[in-house]
């Protein structure tokens, strides 16, 4: 009856990062009417630099009221549906005749100030989409078609399945890589990768990185970037460089992007330029996920025309475009809370990865990122599958962290977690170390419980509710 | 340069580089017409008026004044900055309670509260085109196709088509019973595609129509109800322009016909219903689809997809507030539909007086002018060649009926709703002059036999509509300025 899309699971939606935000919907945990809830620590939200935006409003309240030279721009605004996005937003356009004030390019601009001024965003060449999300789809529609396929490093985003495959039909194919040196990305793999696809009789048509990492919160590095830009090269396909956490690095080495590795490897290809899209978002670095913010950047001609006219399928709200570009536009600000938020995110790293430690865990040196990509294979039974979704379900249902596996972000050696670190407040996230150092010392103590850190009221049918969903789960997933 | 664009594109998708988009179309000569020489009171009084654009934006006033009275529905008013964390935050592809709840509602009223609309059911997608896309990412296969009545909306060619790999079919109407979708001509759309071999999976049905500007009375809708569910496929209503019927008969839903008696023995996992904001309050730019489906599985799987094109969650909390003040919104439904009669009216009675018929219709934001008998023969060709005149001399981007697919060349679809009332008036005094003209200078060739004559608008045309002008221009505010489709989401 329906379609085949429709009833298939490529959705993505079974996989365990999402059932983990489903048991957390179920029991979620609240400093006061529930204590002894599931601390959400798998959703990668930036909620440390509200504030600095609040206040933003709050002395700007006469910019963002839709009153613009003394009358209100409002019906403007509903009525502007022009998929290039308002000229405030994207750029300055004197043809468009709105009554806004128009700033300069601010969207360009704040791109360009996040990556440290090094490269320039001409704003004729962005396309504005709902989100990061709508973003990777419309180029996966560009680039390929149904049946070709993309290599993605691992462990990636779990919500690439979805974003990539589903409705364009496209196939991933794994680009593994090893903790053994770091996770880094190498030529080896890559060819590997490409074997692989081929074995399959799968044409490839380009890879997908994310840079920063998401799961890993690292940086590629200048060679990482040159074995892929050589790769792409000697392949002649896309690279398509997923940049929504650029915002976010808050160590060195300073984020590099691979455009910008490919001007200066590749300083006159600009057939190899033309082939290389970035997508950016604001869900990430300003925290505004809900507004929806996301664009394709692309120095390909053909790309920007097709990804805009798709962008119709999903643009950015008009009242959302007007919002940001008084925010963006106000450049000594973004400055601000550039470095600000970037100072905020090491800090509670800093203070996650200590705490951590002092449960005897480590994590992947990272420099990016509102997460950890924590190393518990010392607390696996077997190193295994099976027994990573074991430990998994323990910590969700007994210690009460939904954090994110490994597997579910593809990662190939059993053992490793998603743990995300700026969206609660710091005393949550030190309620969150002192829960996973009970339940460690509890498991070199033997027996769990005795030294449980979480409250004595936590009810014992929640647990076992929690445990009934994934038994539900598991028949489901294995159906 | 274009060599370049070629290469670029050679390692591009057959959908990045095909024409499905539908853009390349000439139709757009209108648009680029308009964007070249857009009419404005002062600036520009020669210019083409726009009236290719179904857009609402008569009644402006009574929210911006909502708004002014409601700092709290913004989250960016000291008022309303103490939602701004969760909001900002808050991405959950079922969309904000409250803004579902609202919606709910309001399609309740604007149905006359004739049928009720479960919160849960209602899902959100990027304005009514990312609906359609959904609906048929969830319903058909790529190859897949769907019957779709004649004339509809050009949009549809590239939302149900493009990225989707669907097919449209279309079910011919035309004009000798006013464009009634008969069951006759669903059977015949019906077999044509199984002739084909092509697995029809649905109807789509625009209601109130688009071009037509009329609704389908309760007869058709239960005819059309049972030839989906006798043939087992589904049923997808595009009613956004449901609070645009401004007199009787009333707006019947699909909703409504669902509930009733005989109706009961249908199979309701087949009925779907896509609906918007943009044009029943004006708002294409907040980007408010919605897809509203009986079937669980489709809501679960369009929920989803929505991922890919939710409503911003600040537009989500100004809507909730808004939608939510009954008093503002019976108000506001009231008096929109007196706005679109009274400008309906204008404009029908108009272009009455010098002979111009138009389908008699009771919604919508435009109607569906009659000018087949100045055609100089009944051929698309000769509608382009009119069409042409009427953009480039008479200065008015309308929109020709074989954009819409109409298997009858002369009709054309004439917004009204898109520009203040002075615009409106020049609009008028435009086609009444070309009218009258052009009616002379038929008489005039008629006596000679070319049968292929195109017509000719002489400069006689301009110093006529000059005279014609008042001599004093009255300052208005800003007519406004509307953007090209060629760089815009269509309507």
């Amino acid at each position: 009856m329906l379609s085949r899309k429709a009833t298939c699971h490529s959705h993505g939606q079974d996989s365990s990062y999402f059932l983990g935000l489903q048991e957390y919907e179920k029991n979620p945990y609240h400093e006061v009417h529930n204590p002894s809830g599931i601390i959400q620590m798998g959703l990668a939200e930036n909620q440390l630099s509200f504030d600095l935006i609040e206040s933003w409003l709050s002395r700007n309240s006469d910019r963002t009221n839709f009153i613009e030279n003394g009358r209100s721009i409002f019906r403007d605004l509903a009525l502007f549906q022009d998929y290039h996005g308002l000229p405030a937003f994207k750029k300055a356009d004197e043809n468009l005749n709105l009554a806004v004030n128009i700033n300069s390019q601010v969207l360009a601009e704040f791109v360009e100030e996040i990556r440290g001024n090094k490269v320039r965003f001409d704003p004729n060449k962005l396309v504005l989409t709902a989100g990061a999300t709508s973003a990777n789809e419309t180029l996966i529609f560009c680039l390929a078609e149904p049946g070709e396929a993309f290599l993605v490093p691992t462990p990636y985003y779990p919500g690439f399945d979805r974003d990539l495959k589903w409705r364009t039909e496209v196939e991933i194919v794994p680009v593994h890589c090893s903790s053994l040196n770091h996770f880094r990305l190498t030529k080896s793999a890559l060819e590997e990768a490409y074997q692989q696809a081929q074995k399959l009789k799968l044409k490839v048509k380009g890879v997908l990185i994310t840079n920063p990492s998401n799961p890993l919160g690292t940086t590629m590095t200048k060679d990482e970037l040159h074995h892929l830009i050589t790769f792409a090269v000697a392949k002649e396909i896309h690279i398509v460089s997923d940049e929504i956490y650029s915002g976010t690095v808050f160590d060195s080495p300073s984020f590099v992007s691979v455009i910008e590795a490919a001007k200066i490897k590749y300083p006159k290809d600009t057939t190899l330029w033309s082939r290389i899209h970035i997508v950016y978002s604001l869900s990430k670095d300003l925290g505004l996920p809900g507004f929806r913010v996301g664009m394709i950047y692309s120095n390909n001609e053909a790309v920007i025309s097709a990804a805009t006219k798709m962008s119709s399928f999903g643009l950015v709200s008009s009242q959302t475009q007007y919002l940001l570009s008084k925010i963006l536009g106000d450049r000594k600000f973004t400055k601000y809370y550039i470095k600000e938020n970037q100072r905020r995110v090491k800090k509670r790293h800093e203070m996650f990865v200590l705490g951590l430690k002092k449960a005897g865990i480590r994590c992947l040196k990272s420099n990016a990122g509102l997460f950890c990509w924590v190393d518990m294979r010392h607390l696996l039974r077997t190193s295994t599958f099976d027994a990573e979704m074991e430990l998994w379900k323990k910590i969700v249902c007994e210690v009460g962290l939904n954090i994110s596996p490994g597997s579910s972000c593809h990662c190939s050696e059993p053992g490793w977690f998603r743990v995300c670190f700026s969206n609660m407040s710091k005393e949550t996230l030190n309620l969150s170390m002192q829960r996973i150092k009970a339940f460690v010392d509890s498991i070199n103590g033997g027996r769990y419980g005795q030294n449980d850190a979480r409250s004595l009221c936590s009810s014992r049918s929640k647990k076992v509710t929690c445990y009934m969903g994934f038994i539900i789960v598991k028949i489901c997933l294995s159906t | 340069m274009a060599l370049m664009l070629r290469n670029q594109e050679h390692f591009l998708s057959k959908i990045a580089t095909n024409n499905g988009h539908g853009e390349d179309s000439p139709y757009f000569d209108g648009w680029k017409a308009y964007d070249s020489d857009p009419y404005h009171h002062t600036k520009n009084p020669k210019g083409v008026i726009q009236m290719g654009l179904a857009e609402n934006q008569l009644s402006f006033d009574l929210i911006q004044d909502w708004i002014m009275n409601n700092p709290r529905a913004s989250i960016c008013t000291a008022e309303g900055a103490d939602d701004f964390k969760d909001i900002a935050i808050y991405q959950d592809y079922h969309g904000l309670p409250e803004f579902r709840n609202a919606i709910a509602k309001f399609m309740g009223k604007v149905r006359g509260d004739m049928a009720t609309f479960d919160p849960d059911r209602i899902v959100m997608s990027g304005g009514a085109t990312g609906a359609h896309e959904t609906m048929v990412f969830c319903l058909a296969d790529p190859g897949d196709a769907f019957l779709v009545p004649t004339p509809y909306y050009a949009g549809f060619d590239r939302d149900l088509r493009w990225r989707t790999g669907a097919q449209l079919v279309p079910v011919i109407c035309d004009s000798s019973n006013n464009f009634t979708v008969t069951r006759d001509a669903l059977e015949a759309a019906y077999t044509k595609a199984q002739e084909a071999k092509i697995k029809v999976k649905g109807l789509l049905i625009t209601n109130p129509s688009n071009p037509l500007g009329t609704i389908l009375d309760r007869e058709t809708l239960k005819s059309i109800v049972r030839f989906t569910d006798e043939k087992n496929i589904h049923l997808v209503s595009d009613e956004i322009y449901a609070a645009t019927v401004f007199k009787r008969p009333s707006f019947i839903s699909i909703a409504e016909i669902l509930e009733e008696q005989d109706m009961e023995g249908i199979n309701r996992d087949l009925m779907h219903i896509v609906y918007s904001l943009s044009k029943d309050m004006g708002f294409p730019g907040f980007r408010i689809g919605i897809l509203y489906s009986y079937n669980d599985a489709v809501v679960s799987c369009a929920r989803k997809m929505s991922s890919f094109g939710l409503v911003s969650t600040q537009t989500q909390h100004l809507i909730a507030s808004m939608l939510s003040d009954d008093h503002f919104v019976d108000k506001f439904i009231i008096e929109s539909k007196h706005r679109l009669a009274k400008r309906h009216g204008v404009f029908t009675k108009g272009l009455e007086q010098v002979g111009i018929g138009s389908l008699e219709s009771n919604a919508g934001l435009f109607f569906w002018m009659d000018l087949r008998r100045l055609l100089s023969e009944a051929t698309v060709e000769a509608e382009m060649a009119l069409w042409r005149i009427i953009i480039k001399e008479v200065k008015l981007n309308v929109s020709p009926g074989s954009s819409f697919h109409c298997s009858e060349p002369g009709w054309f679809r004439v917004c009204f709703a898109n520009m203040d009332d002075e615009t409106m008036r020049v609009a008028l005094r435009r086609i009444k002059t070309f009218v009258l003209q052009t009616k002379g200078g038929q008489e005039a060739s008629a006596k000679k036999q070319c049968r292929r004559q195109r017509l000719q608008v002489s400069l006689s045309f301009r110093r006529m509509e000059d005279i014609m002008m008042t001599p004093h221009l009255i300052m208005t505010p800003h007519s406004p300025i509307c953007s090209s489709p060629l760089v815009r989401a269509r309507t």
